[in-house]
């Protein structure tokens, strides 16, 4: 049995009542959203906030809208179900609706938002685990301790970015909007991460995600999402590839782009992948001969520690084979790459 | 503390809880609804399933300050309330869970059932892969899985008036039950010798 620890909750009805407690509160309050992540890692003790800021209350922060200019605006309490089934989203960012739709379980999906998904704290074996569990082995780096039990002797926390969303937001070029009390800032997905495990994101914990804006992608886009893991459902990532790529009115590629999520503190792109790719036609010799070195550059690129649960080694090998797949999955205009 | 007023299984509950409890401690240590299992309470197992707003939700992720305005229901409140009858009425999906045998320790049920309550009121008509999907947030550590997904396809197969799936133990299960049914009732305890150690 895992209890909370005590904690006061407010439920404000506006984004000002909302952004108004946070500032009062100097940095002693948590945000809740969905609640998946947050409250399994309240119960292992990882956090011990006073106040907790639910969103669950505040009005408007629920949808998805399309643009003018063709730009999609999703609030960021959108449930990940919502987002994995809706039509515009499946038709303007399909890698973004089938890693929603991979996400956890379906409860998991009807409770867990698009917002807590890009804030999703990172994960690692030695870190998600019980109080208990922690205290026996002398904690670690990012919580309690100071020794890395990935990485021996290591002085930096490589726990893992794991939100399937992350990726394809990442290869859509999205755009975050941030707001606290008198201040308002829009931050390109790209420039959100940073390489410390501890807290892989360049804003601060009471800065709330008020909106993400994906932007019209160019006509021929495709998208697409692979995810391997363990069990076919629940379980995060071992390794999420999304796959970009847009095909010219002849039919051959005329930019594509790969990256890679659960491998390191940050959602990584492979870079070279659109010089592998471009000129090419589906179908063909080439294009074959370009998914194959496309894939090479993400094995070269992409290198997963014993972070997460499943060895690296394992891990390391899948990369090309996902990133091959989820690539064909784009031209083809279908997937996710996943079993079930 | 905090005075929580949950619409539970149609009904306006009234109770007090501390704000850091989550519904499915409310619902089980609060108004002694028991039937919503206490499994990983992490999120893993599904055991703890409940609707709401007639979506499956995990109770034990769900704050129970959170789940105030909004229609809760538990295993308890998935059988539609007698009215003409004092027979115990059954949702379709538990007569089919019991007609198939799609338990064994039965710990995961109340999840399993109401997650395919879930599905089957968005879509009537589910394929097999459509239901292993909507199930697949509930483990069954017995592995009952294959009864499982069969007792979905009979129930839908039931309100739909289409031929049920071919299965086996479930056309034996049934013969079982008539035989038990038509029997004269021997073993009711009125009607036993009470054995030592019995109260007399």
């Amino acid at each position: 049995m895992l209890r909370l620890p005590p904690f006061q909750l407010e439920e404000p009805k506006s984004l000002y009542a909302a952004l108004v407690l946070l500032a009062e509160a100097k940095g002693q309050a948590m945000i809740i959203a969905g609640g998946t992540d947050l409250l399994p890692n309240l119960k292992h003790r990882l956090f011990e906030p006073k106040l907790l800021v639910s969103l669950a209350r505040i009005e408007g922060f629920v949808g998805i809208e399309l643009q003018e200019d063709g730009a999609l605006v999703i609030g960021p309490m959108t449930p990940l179900a919502q987002v994995a089934a809706s039509e515009l989203v499946q038709e303007r960012a399909p890698a973004l609706a089938q890693a929603a739709s991979l996400v956890a379980g379906p409860q998991l999906r009807t409770q867990g938002t698009l917002g807590g998904n890009v804030m999703l704290d990172t994960r690692c074996q030695w870190y998600n685990q019980t109080y208990f569990w922690r205290q026996s082995l002398g904690y670690c780096l990012k919580k309690d301790g100071t020794e890395c039990h990935v990485v021996k002797g290591g002085q930096k926390c490589v726990a893992a970015a794991s939100n399937d969303t992350a990726a394809p937001l990442m290869t859509l070029q999205a755009s975050l909007c941030f707001e606290r009390l008198n201040e308002k800032r829009e931050l390109p997905i790209r420039d959100l991460w940073s390489s410390d495990g501890i807290w892989n994101k360049r804003c601060d914990q009471d800065e709330l995600l008020t909106s993400i804006r994906i932007p019209a992608q160019e006509a021929g886009h495709r998208g697409a999402y692979g995810k391997l893991r363990t069990r076919e459902s629940i379980d995060f990532p071992l390794l999420g590839i999304a796959a970009r790529m847009t095909l010219a009115d002849d039919g051959t590629v005329s930019d594509a782009e790969l990256c890679g999520v659960a491998l390191a503190a940050r959602p990584s792109l492979v870079r070279g992948v659109s010089e592998a790719l471009t000129g090419t036609r589906p179908g063909t010799d080439e294009f074959t001969s370009g998914l194959e070195s496309a894939a090479q550059l993400a094995y070269k690129q992409l290198r997963p520690v014993d972070n997460v649960p499943g060895s690296a080694w394992y891990r390391r090998e899948m990369v090309p084979v996902l990133a091959k797949r989820t690539l064909q999955a784009a031209a083809r205009g279908d997937g996710p790459v996943h079993p079930l | 503390m905090r005075v929580l007023q949950l619409q539970v299984n149609g009904d306006t509950l009234e109770t007090a809880a501390p704000v850091h409890w989550t519904l499915l401690e409310v619902l089980r240590y609060r108004l002694g609804l028991v039937g919503s299992k206490q499994g990983c309470d992490k999120g893993d197992c599904g055991a703890c399933t409940v609707l709401l707003d007639g979506k499956p939700v995990l109770s034990c992720l769900t704050l129970a300050a959170n789940a105030v305005g909004h229609e809760v229901t538990t295993i308890e409140g998935l059988a539609p309330k007698p009215e003409t009858t004092s027979e115990p009425a059954l949702d379709p999906i538990q007569r089919a869970f019991d007609d198939c045998g799609a338990l064994q320790c039965g710990f995961c049920q109340p999840g399993m059932m109401l997650s395919a309550r879930a599905l089957l009121n968005t879509n009537a008509h589910p394929t097999r892969k459509e239901i292993q999907q909507a199930l697949s947030g509930n483990l069954c550590r017995c592995t009952g899985y294959t009864q499982i997904v069969q007792a979905v396809e009979t129930a839908v197969a039931r309100v739909s008036g289409k031929t049920e799936p071919d299965c086996a133990w479930v056309a034996e299960l049934a013969r079982d039950r008539a035989q038990i049914d038509s029997a004269p009732n021997e073993a009711s305890p009125s009607s036993t010798t009470p054995g030592p150690g019995a109260p007399s």
